[in-house]
């Protein structure tokens, strides 16, 4: 008697569960009720999360400034709705979340998080021809790609790598430079611009060598190195390698200035190379919160309400800020129609003056260089290009 | 020329810690022709064991830190010993008569379960070495050798002519070479094979936490996957020097380690800048390929084919 009940309860509950996946999704196509839904994607889940929660919650605190304060575009009123998908920093749930939003039809899109899963979501807002902004993906492969619905509000790996290489050679005083780098897409990117700018800066490159993000010895590059007796060894990748590399350096008896990209910005770098660590210098794209023209009041409102901030969520908050002041300019929030005042922003946000060049990078590019002190890192010096 | 000394040097250090542990491999498969490819994860567990002795007797006790670096290198060994004896017992006794691909597929099963078990024990980042030695720099012809380095060499060296002595001077090394030549034999004789492949995956579980806690304090972070490159590399040292040969196996982790530093060191000279020092461990790998095509006995070996 159980077993027959059974076997009619189930395809009706299967029947019910699609009727009514299928209706709401009907009923769900955005009519335009004065509703304009942007989507955030950042990893939600996983190891990454914290940071991706801080984005989110940055790009939802604008949100709801905008919906509190009330916004006019094409002489009606609207409201903003967040809608937060989770990449969880996976390049293939990237493009299925992407491909979500755009069936969502999202107006824009604040996001991803990390640079593997912005670029290949970028070809999908860009084929629907979505506006895209990214608060922290800095692989200049991003904006590479001759995406026009493309845009970033952090500093890319290129100019981190100027920086960092024009750094060494006027501010260090350095003649000679030595470069590894660990041959991943970051390592590779940021290591390739610090030898241009050390040479246009007027440096040598004396050695270049290479090492893998899974090697532990690297005493035969650093025996090779230290025969050219270089000022500066600049490494371009991630910290398990880049501590131990820096401890088998002082250990051969090569006292130059290590320096690094964000990849080394890190205290479980400053845990793993210990003593030999202290000194060494590190880039971070961005200005330091306190140094944010906006960021002692944006830490306020944000700490209020979500807590204390990651890293970037001054950033997702501008995204949001510059998408909408553009959709006013255009007085449309279509994404065709505001697209080409996206890229004419001027917009003063939290983190500084943002404006995009024709690649869609932001045009002020602030780095801060921090050194290693103790157990922290100490800001060394603000550059702004 | 300085350059070239160092080089040496850093090929020795390097060599050593193969050595140690291409010790193991070459021991097991010169009596149970088995590849045992847990091995560099017993090497990573006795990094991970010392570590957390470490960490735990500096933060609560007041004891010298030679004697705790003593204690760390003693419960890593017992425990890497314990730990071989328990692979051989659960993954390798239960299939002493099937075909030779089951305890390889054993052997490979065992690797992830101890890489697992690292990972859940002490998490995916990679933990350092503490500070507990002060590290003096010497200078030798221009070549920087620090204490670490020096200690590395030396126990190696010292670990390697005991064993030997272990193996041709002791009634247990007579009674490991009977049953390396063969068990059955060995068996009439009142030997137990069974407890000399004990003997033997204990002592060469042994030297692994050596080498591992080696590689730990001077090359950097310990990491639940580091034993997957070590062992390829120590294996591939065994190779070259024959595999089942004990001498061969020392012989061939030096020269290993020699190879790769100098390789790395001068193949971006020597290919006129068309290869860099990114292809360091492809030098390991390629001398393996030569081998088993030119030479698949290794530099020392006599054993021929047919047990292989």
């Amino acid at each position: 008697m159980n077993i027959n009940k059974l076997r009619l309860v189930r395809p009706i509950a299967i029947f019910a569960l699609f009727s009514l996946v299928f209706f709401t999704g009907c009923t769900k196509q955005p009519a335009d009720d004065g509703v304009i839904r942007i989507g955030s994607v950042a990893p939600l889940t996983g190891s990454q999360s914290h940071y991706g929660k801080d984005n989110d919650n940055g790009a939802r605190l604008a949100i709801e400034e905008l919906n509190a304060k009330g916004v006019t575009i094409g002489g009606k009123p609207v409201k903003f709705e967040l809608v937060s998908e989770d990449d969880q920093a996976d390049p293939k749930t990237a493009t299925i979340v992407a491909q979500k939003l755009v069936d969502k039809q999202v107006k824009g899109v604040i996001g991803h998080l990390n640079s593997g899963t912005t670029i290949p979501a970028s070809k999908i807002y860009y084929d629907a021809g979505i506006v895209q902004i990214s608060p922290s993906a800095t692989a200049i492969a991003y904006t590479k790609q001759g995406f026009k619905s493309a845009f970033r509000v952090m500093t890319n790996d290129s100019q981190q790598g100027r920086v960092l290489g024009e750094f060494a050679v006027k501010k260090l005083g350095a003649k000679s430079v030595a470069i590894i780098d660990d041959r991943t897409a970051y390592g590779q990117g940021i290591a390739d611009e610090v030898e241009k700018a050390v040479v246009a800066s007027g440096g040598a490159v004396v050695s270049r060598q290479y090492t893998t993000d899974s090697s532990s010895d690297f005493t035969a590059i650093l025996t090779s190195i230290k025969s050219t007796s270089p000022d500066v060894v600049f490494y371009g990748g991630m910290d398990p390698q880049g501590a131990p590399l820096v401890k088998q350096m002082r250990n051969l008896g090569l006292a130059a200035t290590y320096l690094g990209g964000d990849g080394l910005n890190t205290l479980d770098y400053l845990r793993l190379a210990g003593k030999d660590g202290e000194g060494t210098v590190a880039s971070m794209p961005g200005l330091p919160i306190d140094q944010m023209p906006g960021g002692k009041n944006f830490q306020e409102k944000f700490n209020a309400r979500y807590g204390p901030i990651q890293v970037y969520a001054p950033y997702a908050y501008d995204a949001v800020m510059v998408m909408v002041d553009a959709m006013m300019r255009a007085n449309s929030a279509d994404p065709a129609m505001y697209l080409p005042e996206v890229a004419k922003t001027q917009y003063q946000g939290v983190t500084g003056n943002i404006a995009f060049d024709e690649k869609g990078d932001v045009k002020a590019a602030a780095i801060t260089l921090y050194q290693a002190k103790g157990d922290k890192w100490e800001v060394l010096e603000v550059i702004n290009e | 020329m300085n350059e070239f000394y160092q080089h040496l040097i850093n090929g020795l250090v390097l060599g050593s810690i193969y050595a140690l542990i291409a010790l193991g491999y070459t021991m097991v498969y010169g009596i149970m022709q088995l590849i045992n490819f847990a091995h560099g994860e017993v090497t990573m567990m006795g990094a991970m064991i010392c570590l957390t002795v470490l960490n735990a007797m500096l933060g609560s006790s007041g004891m010298p830190h030679y004697l705790i670096l003593l204690l760390g290198m003693g419960t890593a060994v017992i425990f890497c010993m314990a730990l071989g004896f328990t692979i051989e017992r659960v993954a390798y006794r239960p299939l002493r008569n099937a075909p030779r691909l089951a305890p390889l597929i054993t052997a490979i099963g065992m690797s992830i379960v101890l890489q697992n078990i690292a990972m859940l024990m002490w998490g995916k980042r990679p933990l350092n070495f503490p500070d507990i030695i002060p590290i003096a720099r010497f200078e030798i012809l221009g070549a920087h050798i620090t204490n670490v380095q020096i200690v590395i060499i030396v126990s190696a060296v010292v670990l390697m002519l005991g064993l030997w002595l272990l193996i041709n001077r002791t009634r247990l090394g007579r009674a490991m070479r009977a049953t390396s030549q063969s068990p059955a034999l060995a068996s009439l004789m009142g030997i137990n094979p069974n407890t000399i492949i004990s003997v033997t995956f204990m002592i060469g579980g042994g030297l692994a936490a050596v080498a591992g806690v080696m590689v730990n304090a001077y090359y950097g972070p310990a990491h639940y996957t580091m034993g997957f490159m070590l062992g390829l590399k120590a294996f591939t040292a065994a190779v070259l020097g024959g595999i089942g040969n004990v001498a061969g196996a020392m012989f061939g982790g030096i020269l290993l380690g020699l190879i790769e530093s100098l390789g790395a060191g001068y193949i971006h000279k020597l290919t006129f800048g068309f290869m860099g020092s990114d292809y360091q461990d492809v030098f390991a790998f390629m001398v393996l390929i030569l081998i088993l095509v030119f030479r698949p006995s290794g530099l020392f070996g006599e054993r021929v084919g047919d047990r292989a």
